[in-house]
C-alpha cells in the first residue's frame, strides 16, 4: 500500500514541479480555464436563486384565483361573485383582490398598485417599495403625485418603504387603500381585479374550479399548480436563454480543451520520450499526465465556482443581471439568496474536469507509446 | 551476464525501406568488464545496446540474461539466465529499472528542474520511499561533487555538471550494467577523459560497463577490457573466441 502511495506521491511531485516549469503557459490555461468555469457555474448559481426566489413568492400565492373573462381579456369581476363562490362546499375563503398598473410618464417607470387587504391602509397614505423611493428620490413622510384616470393630480403620502429584504418582488410596489385605488381607476364600488380562493382540501380544488366555472361561465379559475407552470415555464424560458449562453460556454471550453488537447509541445514529446527511456513505463507517464490535468482542472474548477459564488451571491451577479433580472425601468437591486444545487455542480465538474483531464492524457498517451529506444537513437 | 544468440533487429520489415540494424550477432558481456563497442556510424552499436538494454526486442535471436532479480522469474531461472526477447513491454521495463543505467549521447536530462530531481527521477514510478531514495541521491551528489548544484536547475549547469549529473542518475536504481551511448561525442578531451575516469572507478566497484563509441579516446583508454569492432550491423572485430 505504501509503495502505491509512495508511486503516487513522487509523481504528483513531478507534475506540479513540471507545472511549475511551465509557468506562463499554465497560469493562462488556468485563467482561461477559471473564466469560463466562472461565466458557467454563475449562470447555474443564478437561475437556481431565481428559481428559489420564484418559489417563496409563490408558496404565499392562492390556492385558486378567479378572473372574469371579457372577450377572452381580463376584466374587473363583480364582488357578488366571491359571495356565492364562497358558498361552495370546501371553499375556506374568498378575498377579491384591487390591483393594476400605473405608468408614471415623469420617470418613465411602471408601477404596480395593489389594495393590501390584511391591514387596510387609511386613505391618503401609501407604502411604497424600494425601487419607487430610488426611482422618485423620496422617503417616508414625502408626498408622492399620481395623476388619476380623470387626469386630476392624487396626492398621496408615503408612510413607509418596505424593506430591502423583498425587493425582488416589491421593487416597484405602490400599497394603498381601497377608496385611493377606485378613486385613481375611477372604479365603481362592488367590482374587484380578482377573487382570491383559499380551499381547504387541496384535493377539491379541481371540483371547486369546475362547480366555480359552471355557475360563472364568464370566469377563468387560474391553480396555483397553473401559476407554478407559467412562472416555471418563465424561468425556463430564462432558463433557455441561460442553455444558450452555457451552450456557447461549454463549446468555447470544448474548443480550449481540444485545442491543449491536440498539441503537446515538441520540449513535452522530448521529456515523454526521456522518462520513457529512464525506465518509466507508459501508464507512468498517463499516471504524470493525468495528475498535470487533474491539479489544472480541478484547481480552476474550486477557483471558477468559488468566483461564481462571489459574483452572484456578494456581487448581485452584476455582469449579467440587466440582462437577466427583468425589462422594467425599475430594476431591482437586491442580493440572492445562496443556493447551490450539488447535482448541478456535479454535472459541470463532470462535463468539464473530466474532458480536460481525458484531453491532457490521450496526447500524453500517443506520445508515451513510443518505444524506450527512441530516445537514445533521437 | 549478458549472452546474444543470433541476434538480429531489422526496422520496416516488409516495407521498401526495411534495412538491418544488427545481424545475427553472438555475443557475451562479461559482468564487472568494461567493454566498448566501436564503429562508424550507422554501423548498429546504439541499436545493440537499446537491444542489450532491453529497450526494444530482436526481430530474432534470443537475449540470455543472467542473476538479475526480478518479481517474475523465481531464482533458478535468475541463476540459469532467462530469454528477454521475447518478453512484453511491462517486464522489460522491471528489468531495465533493476538491471540497467543509462547514460546517453546528449545526456538527455530534463530541463528545468534540479540536479537532485533529475538524478531521483527514474526511481520515482518504483514506489520507494521517499526518504531513502532522496538520501542515495545525496550519496551520489557527494560522490560526484555535485552537493552544490543539488538545487539548481540543470539549464544552468556546466558541461562537465550535466555529465556527472548524468551518471549519477543512471546509478541511482544501484544497476548491475551502466549503459553509455557515445557519451563522450559532446565533450572536449578533457572532460571526455574525466568522464573514462568516472566510469573506470564504476568498473572497479563492481559494476559491467558497456559503451558505443568511435571516439579513440574511449576505446583506446587503458581502463578497457574489451574492443568490440561493429561494421553494417556485423561484429568484425572482437568475437567472443568460441
Amino acid at each position: 500500500m505504501s509503495r502505491v502511495l509512495n508511486r503516487h506521491r513522487a509523481i504528483l511531485d513531478f507534475a506540479l514541479s513540471s507545472l511549475l516549469r511551465r509557468k506562463t503557459k499554465n497560469l493562462a490555461l488556468f485563467a482561461v480555464y477559471t473564466l469560463l468555469i466562472a461565466v458557467i457555474a454563475s449562470l447555474i448559481f443564478f437561475v437556481q436563486a431565481l428559481k428559489r426566489e420564484a418559489a417563496l413568492v409563490l408558496s404565499e400565492a392562492p390556492d385558486m384565483v378567479v378572473q372574469r373573462m371579457v372577450a377572452g381579456r381580463h376584466d374587473l369581476i363583480p364582488t357578488g361573485y366571491g359571495d356565492i363562490i364562497s358558498t361552495i362546499r370546501g371553499v375556506s375563503s374568498v378575498t377579491p383582490r384591487l390591483w393594476g398598473y400605473y405608468y408614471d410618464p415623469v420617470f418613465k417607470a411602471n408601477y404596480t398598485l395593489l389594495v393590501r387587504d390584511t391591514e387596510p391602509l387609511q386613505p391618503g397614505s401609501i407604502i411604497i417599495g424600494s425601487g419607487v423611493a430610488r426611482n422618485q428620490r423620496i422617503t417616508a413622510g414625502d408626498l408622492l403625485n399620481f395623476r388619476s384616470y380623470h387626469g386630476l393630480p392624487l396626492l398621496l403620502t408615503v408612510t413607509e418603504i418596505l424593506p430591502h429584504a423583498s425587493e425582488l418582488v416589491a421593487a416597484d410596489l405602490v400599497l394603498m387603500a381601497r377608496q385611493d385605488f377606485q378613486a385613481m381607476f375611477s372604479l365603481p364600488a362592488g367590482v374587484a381585479t380578482d377573487l382570491a380562493v383559499t380551499v381547504a382540501n387541496p384535493r377539491e380544488l379541481i371540483t371547486v374550479a369546475n362547480k366555480v366555472a359552471a355557475k360563472f361561465p364568464d370566469t377563468r379559475p387560474i391553480l396555483k399548480s397553473e401559476l407554478l407552470r407559467t412562472y416555471d415555464s418563465l424561468f425556463d424560458w430564462r432558463g433557455g436563454m441561460i442553455v444558450v449562453m452555457l451552450g456557447v460556454a461549454v463549446l468555447a471550453f470544448v474548443i480550449f480543451a481540444w485545442d491543449k488537447a491536440t498539441g503537446l509541445s515538441a520540449e513535452e514529446r522530448r521529456e515523454i520520450g526521456i522518462l520513457k527511456s529512464i525506465g518509466w513505463e507508459t501508464t507512468d507517464v498517463l499516471l504524470l499526465k493525468f495528475w498535470e490535468g487533474t491539479t489544472v482542472s480541478l484547481s480552476a474548477f474550486m477557483a471558477g465556482v468559488l468566483l461564481a459564488y462571489l459574483h452572484v451571491f456578494f456581487g448581485s451577479a452584476a455582469l449579467f443581471s440587466h440582462a437577466l433580472k427583468g425589462w422594467a425601468v425599475l430594476y431591482p437591486q437586491f442580493r440572492l439568496v445562496p443556493v447551490i444545487d450539488g447535482y448541478q455542480l456535479a454535472v459541470l465538474f463532470t462535463l468539464t474536469v473530466l474532458p480536460y483531464t481525458a484531453a491532457t492524457i490521450i496526447p500524453a498517451w500517443l506520445a508515451a507509446t513510443i518505444a524506450p529506444d527512441a530516445a537514445m537513437r533521437s | 551476464m549478458i549472452e546474444l544468440q543470433q541476434v538480429t533487429k531489422r526496422y520496416s520489415v516488409g516495407r521498401n525501406d526495411q534495412f538491418t540494424a544488427v545481424d545475427q550477432v553472438d555475443l557475451t558481456i562479461e559482468p564487472a568488464r568494461l567493454t566498448v563497442l566501436k564503429g562508424p556510424s550507422g554501423s548498429g552499436k546504439t541499436t545493440l545496446l537499446s537491444l542489450i538494454g532491453c529497450m526494444a526486442r530482436p526481430t530474432s535471436g534470443r537475449i540470455m540474461l543472467r542473476g538479475v532479480t526480478t518479481s517474475f522469474f523465481d531464482a533458478a531461472d535468475v541463476t540459469a539466465g532467462f530469454d528477454v526477447s521475447g518478453l512484453p513491454e511491462r517486464f522489460l521495463t522491471e528489468i531495465r529499472r533493476r538491471a540497467f543505467g543509462f547514460i546517453f549521447q546528449q545526456f538527455h536530462l530534463v530541463k528545468g528542474i534540479s540536479a537532485l530531481e533529475n538524478i531521483m527521477l527514474p526511481v520515482y514510478p518504483c514506489g520507494e520511499d521517499w526518504n531513502s531514495l532522496r538520501n542515495r541521491a545525496a550519496q551520489l551528489l557527494e560522490q560526484f561533487d555535485l552537493v552544490r548544484q543539488a538545487r539548481s536547475p540543470v539549464d544552468w549547469l556546466s558541461g562537465g555538471e550535466l555529465q556527472r549529473v548524468a551518471i549519477a542518475r543512471a546509478l541511482i536504481n544501484q544497476p548491475l550494467a551502466v549503459i553509455a551511448d557515445e557519451p563522450t561525442a559532446h565533450l572536449d578531451s578533457r572532460l571526455s577523459r574525466e568522464l573514462m575516469e568516472r566510469i573506470g572507478a564504476l568498473k572497479a566497484a563492481g559494476t559491467t560497463v558497456l559503451v558505443a563509441s568511435h571516439d579513440p579516446l574511449v576505446y583506446d583508454s587503458p581502463l578497457v577490457d574489451r574492443v568490440i569492432e561493429l561494421r553494417d550491423g556485423r561484429i568484425v572485430a572482437g568475437q567472443d573466441s568460441a
